[in-house]
């Protein structure tokens, strides 16, 4: 009875409220789930591609002042093992990048207590100068933090990164969206407005970025469903958000003790976000957190992208958890699902693999 | 390419399900070749709730191998080896009953044996061996030695198999496990495993077994050189005899592990493969009671989530599994009682602590052991 009105409502692109987000949550079985995010999905992406990314995560500095409970990678400040990139350190990972067709670095870090401002900006010029690469960059906590320590409006602080050469901000740090849980896991972390100011700021100046979750810790289902509609009311106005990318909080190593979320849970959040942020257009399936074979089955989940090759990941990995997967692999992976793979950019046009497009080129030169 | 359409013979295949009718082999091929996952998945529910419900099923039990030197040396097998290489091991029957015993304070029901085809063990040293096991903890159920290994004791020891299993079962045996089927295909014995135990010589094992009252598993390896012919065809010869014997227990799909095999050029099972073969099952196994998602070999997530395609079990706590592991499985090497049961939960289906021949464990007896340990 419920499926039927769920899916008329999905057909005839009718929005889902806070209530009825959470009915699906609390009613709908997995398989429903599924169905109805594949509906949606289609609606949204007619056409059976499932895109990724070739690219880097380069984690700038670990020395973080904000301390989050869910947290296994930060250091402390002068603490063993804190270490901040050298330049030679930045331009090897991003050489390697290059070498193996990568297009893009996301470059993040802690809240580092005594780098300042300038140091970003040469960063982002330094590597800009250097580097044919896009730098997806700095995630809102980073921003906030470097307003309040620079000084500088939030605006301020986008427009200088901008023109220092940032082309893209990351959704991460965004947790829960909700003060009441950030109090409790993230206390030191920029509150939820500021994260969304930093976002709708972002889209202003026309700065693209991506939206995270962090689910499976000390938040209720409510608060989730508030997460995912605060989300959505921005993108309403701005248009901003590329992807959304829900993903489980891993707790092993944090001060966080919890049991972890399992592959139903994710397959039912991955779901929900997919049916009610119908304003999103992508979906990502989280391989890192969830291992190639759930990630896979997201893809009939309402997931329609693979994420990154990740050719360096270190934030997941001090949690414990680690997965690698090739470009190939990724392929295999898509296809198997009866999908077909294409590499992408962060606004996620399409590429063709340089390869495929030399072997086009010289294909008409001969023809 | 197109999103997969649900045709005609969906509609056909979905009234026959629901009227409880049997598959035919085109079913079984056209679900396989199908990328509907969860359409499958569905429809493997339904026969999966009409006879299980929503109850899950798990053990509190003990895997102990006793030996992995192995004359068979199969090429998707990480785990044998020769008698002379280093890495070779054999337990003697007292380590192994003591294995058992150091772990007499658990509420462990049923300890699984298997181990390789051993070139010189006397067939004594099996019969000694249930039969301490027994002495240790008379009150574990033994679930030992695969057709294979049954099919070389009968070998060793001049007799037939069905005097072999009355040996062992006197001994103190209970069930057999359902390894070795692998693929049942000359293609893939003469290519994989040429000297292993034929397809016909592991079915004989598991009817002489079952007209003795001797309740056995069956699982298929999947996810190496097969085809869909050659699964189906080996899921219908089970429920053949099945139909027969009425003695298999549960289904349990294998997934290959390519690592440290000589199929190492191989990938790893893909999740869409992994629950397909569990759902395929469930739906042309109509006279199997259950389907194990065995979280050794596919993770604890996926196992999770195979719960929803057709799968009414997950095995057990485990400890110390060798022969996945071997393969490079980078699952743990057990899980408590209280992560199966909150898997089962999150899952959507209701936690039941079985035996081996899956008698259910009075909830009361797992209350009282949860409040003397630390699970919940």
């Amino acid at each position: 009875m419920h499926y039927e009105n769920w899916r008329r409502k999905i057909e005839h692109n009718e929005r889902f409220s806070k209530e009825e987000s959470l009915e699906l949550y609390n009613h709908a079985d997995l398989l429903a789930l599924g169905e109805l995010a594949g509906l949606k999905r289609r609606l949204l992406h007619p056409q059976r591609l499932v895109t990724y990314i070739i690219d880097r995560n380069i984690n700038y500095t670990n020395i973080c002042i904000s301390g989050c409970r869910f947290c296994a990678f930060f250091k402390k400040d002068g603490a063993q093992g804190g270490y901040v990139l050298t330049r030679e350190e930045l331009s090897r990972k991003i050489e390697e990048t290059l070498s193996l067709e990568g297009i893009q670095i996301l470059l993040q870090g802690g809240l580092h207590p005594t780098l300042p401002f300038s140091f970003y900006e040469e960063m982002l010029a330094f590597i800009k100068s250097e580097h044919p690469i896009h730098i997806h960059g700095f995630s809102p906590p980073e921003i906030v933090h470097m307003s309040r320590q620079s000084g500088l409006g939030i605006g301020q602080v986008l427009r200088r990164l901008r023109a220092a050469g940032l082309d893209s901000i990351p959704g991460g740090g965004a947790e829960i969206l909700v003060d009441r849980v950030r109090q409790a896991v993230s206390p030191r972390k920029c509150f939820a407005d500021e994260w969304l100011a930093v976002m709708e700021e972002a889209h202003k100046q026309g700065l693209k970025t991506t939206a995270t979750m962090m689910f499976g810790h000390v938040e209720t289902i409510e608060e989730r469903i508030e997460h995912l509609m605060r989300l959505r009311e921005l993108q309403d106005k701005t248009q901003g958000f590329t992807a959304f990318i829900p993903w489980p909080f891993q707790p092993h190593n944090t001060r966080i003790t919890v049991d972890p979320v399992g592959g139903v849970e994710y397959l039912r959040m991955l779901a929900i976000s997919r049916i009610v942020l119908d304003n999103i257009p992508n979906l990502q399936a989280s391989w890192v957190t969830q291992g190639p074979k759930v990630a896979q089955v997201a893809l009939t989940f309402g997931a329609n992208d693979f994420g990154s090759t990740m050719i360096e990941e270190n934030v997941v990995a001090a949690t414990g958890v680690s997965y690698q997967l090739s470009e190939k692999e990724i392929r295999r992976i898509i296809t198997d699902a009866g999908y077909e793979p294409a590499r992408r950019n962060m606004a996620y046009e399409l590429l063709q693999c340089k390869k495929a497009v030399s072997a086009q080129q010289s294909a008409k030169a001969h023809g | 390419m197109d999103w997969p359409s649900r045709e005609s013979w969906w509609q056909e295949l979905r009234a026959k399900v629901e009227a409880g009718e049997r598959l035919s082999f085109e079913d079984g091929l056209r679900l396989y070749q199908s990328n509907d996952l969860l359409a499958i998945g569905a429809l493997a529910n339904t026969v999966r709730r009409r006879l299980n419900g929503d109850k899950a099923f798990y053990i509190y039990n003990q895997h102990i191998n006793y030996s992995n030197i192995c004359v068979n040396r199969c090429r998707f097998c990480a785990f044998g080896k020769d008698k002379d290489d280093p890495a070779a091991y054999e337990m003697s029957t007292e380590q192994i009953a003591r294995k058992v015993r150091e772990r007499s304070h658990e509420p462990i029901t049923g300890v699984h044996i298997v181990g390789g085809i051993h070139p010189d063990l006397p067939y004594h040293y099996y019969v000694d061996m249930i039969r301490e096991i027994k002495k240790a903890r008379p009150d574990i159920h033994i679930h030992a030695f695969t057709a294979v290994e049954i099919a070389h004791l009968a070998g060793i020891s001049g007799q037939s198999v069905s005097d072999t299993l009355c040996d062992l079962r006197q001994a103190g045996l209970g069930s057999l496990p359902g390894g070795g089927a692998e693929v049942f295909s000359p293609r893939i014995r003469e290519r994989l495993c040429p000297k292993k135990l034929s397809p016909e010589g592991w079915l004989e094992v598991a009817e002489a077994a079952h007209r003795l009252g001797i309740k056995s598993n069956a699982t298929m390896l999947y996810g190496h050189i097969e085809s869909a012919e050659e699964r189906v065809n080996h899921l219908l010869a089970l429920r053949q005899t099945q139909d027969e014997t009425g003695g298999f227990m549960a289904f349990i799909p294998l997934a290959f592990h390519p690592r440290n095999t000589e199929l190492s050029d191989l990938s790893n099972t893909t999740g869409f493969n992994d629950l397909k073969n569990i759902a395929v099952a469930r739906l042309l196994l109509d006279n199997f009671p259950h389907i194990k998602a065995y979280w050794v070999m596919i993770g604890p997530k996926l196992a999770q989530i195979a719960l929803n395609f057709g799968a009414d079990d997950i095995d057990g706590t485990i400890i110390e599994e060798k022969i996945t592991h071997m393969a490079g499985a980078d699952t743990a090497q057990g899980m408590t009682r209280a992560e199966l049961r909150r898997l089962i939960h999150e899952a959507g289906c209701t936690p039941v602590e079985r035996d081996t021949l899956y008698n259910i464990i009075k909830p009361s007896a797992i209350s009282k052991i949860n409040k003397d340990q630390d699970l919940g």
